[in-house]
């Protein structure tokens, strides 16, 4: 398209702006410098290791402690409820740890968040059987934003007026399970659509590849032996009963993978 | 008024297995050949590349190579008399989107159907008695044999490089003795056995079953085929069903088939367009052409000598029924053909879990690297006093230990806290899962039609799906479940779990992306859509071509047979059809 008319910048879908974005082009081109072949890349969202080498060469500008979406009472909700329903033991950090309420904050502020690639039209039947799926209005995000308000209220109703994080563990399980079984009557959901939506949440933050910001250290593959992106085991699979103890790897260390390749022809 | 496009010989909807076959072979036949695609383009580089490849979150958990159902999707219940809804995501089956459709993210299990399954009826009638089963079971003869087919299964395990036992210039090892004549051996030999697959068929020979390899399209070895589509050999890297193959290992159609389409000038490939409609003359009793909208978000005509239905298999009967051709089936009167005997494939299975530290690696996998027995498919087995039909194969597949969903615990584990953490922490490398992948039959209350209550994002009313398990398949299912079960305890297992066929279906848990039937074949058109060609009793210029031609669903997975299809309606469109087009069979 040769002509630009500001017509068309008024027509983007879900962006800032085309001028915006044109202007910057220039800049973030000349300070970015992509890396050699078999070298880091200085944006990579790796995992910190204590001593592995990637540690210290990972740019101090990304934090992945950031919150993007919800707020300090959620966040505070959200940071105690995961670290029940994986909890650490003397061995294995749990869902706190992994870093699990922040891989849930990142998903829910994009795209699953917003329930893309949902089909979220009306009419809706809340009260459905389970055979047919969810059937709520909410897009992921309103739903934790819903249910997270109503759970809190209905715990400071139970307990005196505390909030779930200052509970008992004993106490934050019980409230749990009154929440998973749908005996948490809150007034906006069925409360075990919210947990079993929590628990597939969590289940993933603490199992999924690093570079999303959960399962940190990869704790979860280390626990279980599960060695993460690794493209082949053609010599392996046959040999029954092996003990695989190879260092697991993200998809965020790609370059690792990458130089192994080229050593091993 | 729709934009109007050049006129053409073909025009095909989609762009997977069926579409590569037929946009191949008519495109060198001399005609010329359109392919409407919903999805985007996909090539094995770059789009199928590691290390985003090997990414569990956003393909197996966030569904990146298929259907987005905020499009188009389908509403769901049980039966007749409940209020469909829709299908809000993805759970029980993922068709594909894109290019190469569900063949990019399949698994590989190649496997042909029994010859009894293609006369059902027929083949129940003469063994067990007209009086053997119920009138609700509706099975029906599909109007071809499996001797008419087998060449095209061979074709097809050639053009995919399938491997297994007998292979060429291989001497023996165990093979399928419940399989029916072939007249070729596969092209390669049978996958490497996995720890899980060589304690499945210890077990197996104990119990005096016939263990052996399963046929898989994860190709074994450097391998062309008769196009000339080169494979590489499988890593067994554990990224098979959900991923595209990074390696040109698992036989998809852009690795096998599609090049030589794309190859050629005849052929054109139009992606980011969604067929809304067939247009069809009714006077002349002929289809004209379709109606899609654009990648420009236009409405398209497309005039066309022969339409041919190629989507995955449930959207064919159904845009059938959003335009209007054919009588839709109707479960009160139990009239009409178009999206009759919706089938489906009865999922059950076994866990064995070992409370020594066995090193099963479940990581170290392939899609179709598996053991199984097949002593008790359909026509396996004497059915004589169980009163049913059908059976299933039951198998030690080891496809893959991507945690976030591979995660297994023995039943009676808490869901959540720090007993399930340490259940998982202890079973992951000590678990076996064997499944019991069954046969579906029809049943009058199971079919596809449409829901005015609910409509896409086109303004077509959405599909609407009614199914539930029959009372056969649940005796069948819970039959094969129990050797099965008996199989596992003779795994020495600590504990042996059986997840039983559910009281219901449920569109939530994934279980298959086997969905058959709805637009069916048959002898007759009061009882089928298309006849033993593929094509259409109504508009002779239409045809449909996919697992919705099923008329029941074998105890295997559908794909060898889809392709075996394929290149039966292909030869038939090529070699006859288009030489003289008009109806191929007479009633």
């Amino acid at each position: 398209m040769g002509r630009f008319s500001r017509r068309d910048l008024l027509r983007t879908a879900g962006a800032a702006g085309a001028a915006a974005a044109v202007t910057h082009v220039g800049e973030s081109r000349a300070q970015y410098a992509p890396p050699a072949y078999g070298e880091q890349p200085q944006h990579a969202a790796l995992p910190r290791q204590p001593g592995h080498p990637e540690a210290a060469t990972a740019s101090p500008i990304h934090n992945e402690n950031v919150l993007f979406f919800f707020n300090q009472d959620e966040a505070k909700f959200v940071r105690a409820a995961v670290d029940r329903l994986i909890p650490a033991d003397e061995k294995w950090g749990g869902a706190e740890a992994a870093g699990v309420l922040y891989y849930i904050d990142h998903q829910l502020a994009g795209a699953y968040g917003a329930g893309a690639r949902m089909y979220l039209k009306g009419p809706w039947q809340p009260d459905a059987p389970y055979e047919q799926g969810y059937q709520l209005k909410y897009s992921p995000a309103d739903l934790y934003h819903v249910a997270i308000a109503e759970i809190r209220h209905y715990v400071r109703k139970q307990h005196g007026n505390k909030e779930f994080w200052d509970l008992s563990s004993d106490d934050m399980d019980k409230a749990l399970k009154a929440i998973e079984s749908g005996e948490a009557q809150l007034s906006s959901i069925p409360s075990e659509v919210f947990f079993e939506t929590l628990l597939a949440n969590t289940i993933e933050g603490y199992f999924c590849d690093p570079a999303y910001g959960g399962n940190r250290d990869m704790v979860s593959w280390r626990m279980i032996g599960f060695p993460g992106a690794y493209a082949q085991y053609v010599g392996l699979v046959d040999q029954f009963g092996v003990n695989y103890t190879r260092e697991p790897l993200s998809i965020a260390s790609s370059y690792v993978r990458m130089s192994e390749h080229k050593q091993h022809g | 008024m729709p934009f109007r496009m050049k006129p053409v010989d073909v025009v095909l909807v989609g762009a997977g297995l069926t579409a590569s076959v037929l946009g191949k072979e008519l495109a060198e036949a001399g005609h010329t050949v359109v392919a409407l695609e919903r999805g985007r383009m996909r090539q094995t580089v770059p789009d199928f590349q590691s290390p985003a490849m090997h990414d569990e979150l956003k393909h197996s958990i966030r569904h990146a190579l298929m259907e987005d159902v905020s499009v188009q999707t389908l509403s769901f219940r049980n039966f007749p008399s409940q209020r469909a809804l829709p299908m809000r995501q993805l759970g029980s089956f993922l068709p594909g989107q894109g290019v190469g459709g569900a063949m990019v993210h399949w698994n590989g299990q190649t496997w042909r159907f029994q010859p009894s399954w293609f006369r059902l009826r027929s083949w129940a009638n003469d063994k067990y008695g007209k009086n053997f089963l119920s009138d609700e079971v509706t099975i029906q003869d599909w109007g071809l044999t499996y001797e008419e087919l087998e060449p095209y299964y061979s074709f097809f395990e050639h053009v995919c490089g399938t491997s297994g036992n007998p292979y060429k210039g291989g001497s023996g090892g165990p093979s399928n003795p419940f399989e029916g004549t072939r007249s070729q051996p596969y092209p390669n030999p049978p996958m490497k056995q996995s720890y899980s697959g060589y304690l499945f068929e210890q077990a197996a020979n104990k119990l005096g079953y016939h263990p052996f390899p399963v046929p898989s399209s994860n190709v074994t070895r450097h391998y062309t085929n008769q196009f000339g589509a080169e494979f590489k050999p499988c890593m067994y890297c554990g990224f098979c069903e959900d991923y595209g193959c990074e390696h040109f290992a698992k036989a998809s159609p852009q690795v096998a088939i599609l090049p030589f389409a794309l190859a050629n000038k005849n052929f054109e490939l139009r992606t980011e367009s969604y067929v809304t409609r067939v247009n069809f003359d009714a006077k002349a009793k002929v289809a004209t052409g379709v109606t899609y909208v654009d990648a420009r978000g236009r409405e398209v005509f497309q005039p066309a000598s022969l339409v041919a239905l190629c989507a995955f298999a449930h959207h064919n009967p159904i845009l059938m029924l959003q335009s209007g051709i054919g009588t839709p089936y109707d479960p009160k009167t139990r009239k009409g053909t178009v999206g009759r005997n919706y089938t489906y494939q009865t999922i059950s299975g076994i866990d064995v879990f070992f409370d020594d530290d066995k090193h099963i690696n479940p990581f170290m996998g392939a899609g179709a690297l598996g053991t199984a027995i097949n002593d008790f498919n359909n026509g396996s087995f004497d059915h004589s006093g169980l009163g049913f039909v059908g059976g299933a194969y039951i198998a030690a597949y080891q496809t893959n230990g991507r945690p976030i969903q591979y995660h297994p615990v023995p039943h009676g584990t808490p869901r959540w806290g720090l007993k399930w953490k340490q259940a998982v922490a202890k079973y992951y490398g000590s678990a076996v899962h064997l499944i019991v992948h069954g046969s579906s039959t029809p049943h009058p209350n199971n079919y596809l039609g449409l829901d005015r209550n609910y409509s896409d994002a086109f303004g077509n009313p959405l599909g609407m799906l009614t199914f539930d398990f029959s009372y056969n398949d649940r005796l069948m299912s819970n039959f094969v479940t129990q050797k099965a079960q008996e199989i596992g305890q003779a795994m020495g297992g600590s504990h042996v779990d059986a997840t039983w066929l559910d009281e219901h279906y449920s569109i939530v848990p994934y279980q298959t992306t086997h969905n058959t039937g709805g637009a069916i074949m048959g002898e007759n058109p009061t009882t089928s859509v298309v006849n033993k060609y593929l094509q259409s009793w109504d508009l002779h210029n239409l045809w449909v071509v996919g697992a919705c031609a099923y008329p029941q669903n074998d105890g295997y997975n559908p794909t060898g047979t889809l392709g075996a299809l394929a290149f039966w309606a292909a030869d038939t469109l090529v070699n006859k059809y288009m030489r003289n087009p008009g109806p191929l069979v007479h009633t």
